[in-house]
């Protein structure tokens, strides 16, 4: 069975839907979600590989690194607001975020 | 070709499999290398799909560089993850079914629109030329420093701000420790940095000390 863009496009789809599943799942817990954010920017990039591959494409990879690229730096971000969050607070369970009343 | 279909058959069940765990893991340690073992494996279907350089990244990138960046902050931290967990059970039935809905229209989309057979190529794409004449990596660079060069530099602005923006959201200062202030050293002048104790005959004086502080 030869292996076609379906079965990628099925896998993406298996790990987004983790993602989301795990944002659902872990609402308290702010480094968990971002895990689960990751797992999305990871089914996004298997998407575009697959894609770029399959339509003979290069420049679905270079999207992909850029989103790459993205995706670091929203980690970066996200854990470094986690720390001063934790150092100022000292808790980082996402209700009592709710310093500015959003 | 049966060969392929079986590590990709591996590398997808693992890559579920352990984003699966990353999800339900109870130690947010173990959370962090299920993530680092989804990365490796996505970057196993990236191999078979011919783009080697965006796999090395990805190893390179996301488990050297983010999942260990995950690892720090959670060893990091000293928070009770198993009062995080309370509402587990209690979300559990609206996430699989929000899920499952998103995970069968997903799938329902790709089976039903049979991508494989008669994708639109385009035909002025840049061809990623996977073994034949040049590499991949080499074949990436020539599409990335030529045709998206101002992309490229925009990427690396942001991963500037990033850094930037990481380093003042965590860097403290500390009332307690002393440091050296050059800005002050150098704006001193002689009317603040000398002080004229004019002693008395017969006696001294203990000059004030915050005036030569």
């Amino acid at each position: 069975m030869t292996i076609g863009l379906s079965h990628y496009l099925t896998v993406a789809a298996c790990l987004f839907t983790l993602g989301m599943l795990g944002i659902f799942l872990n609402r308290k817990n702010v480094i968990v979600i971002l895990m689960s954010i990751e797992l999305m920017l990871l089914a996004v990039n298997i998407n575009l590989v697959a894609f770029s591959y399959y339509l003979g494409d290069l420049v679905g990879q270079v999207f992909a690194l850029f989103n790459l690229t993205v995706a670091a730096a929203e980690a970066a971000i996200g854990l470094a607001i986690v720390v001063v969050y934790f150092r100022n607070r000292g808790s980082i369970a996402v209700e009592d975020i709710n310093m500015m009343k959003g | 070709m049966a060969l392929t279909a079986g590590f990709f058959y591996l590398f997808a069940a693992l890559a579920v499999a352990s984003a699966a765990m990353v999800i339900m893991a109870k130690n947010p340690v173990h959370a962090v290398l299920f993530l680092i073992l989804t990365f490796f494996n996505a970057a196993g279907l990236f191999v078979l799909l011919g783009a080697e350089f965006l796999a090395m990244l990805l190893v390179i990138v996301y488990v050297g560089a983010v999942a260990v960046l995950f690892l720090f902050v959670v060893m990091m931290l000293d928070v009770d993850f198993a009062e995080l967990r309370a509402g587990f059970v209690k979300n559990a039935p609206v996430g699989l079914i929000v899920g499952g809905v998103v995970l069968f229209e997903l799938i329902a989309l790709f089976v039903s629109r049979g991508f494989g057979v008669g994708l639109a190529q385009n035909p002025g794409a840049p061809v990623a030329q996977m073994g034949r004449e040049a590499s991949n990596t080499q074949a990436l660079g020539l599409v990335l420093y030529t045709k998206y060069v101002f992309f490229f530099e925009v990427a690396g602005l942001v991963l500037l701000v990033a850094m930037v923006g990481a380093i003042v959201l965590t860097l403290q200062h500390k009332a307690n420790v002393r440091r050296q202030s050059i800005a002050k050293q150098v704006a001193r002048t002689p009317a603040t940095g000398v002080e004229v104790v004019k002693v008395p005959s017969g006696g001294s004086v203990i000059p004030a000390a915050e005036g030569r502080s």
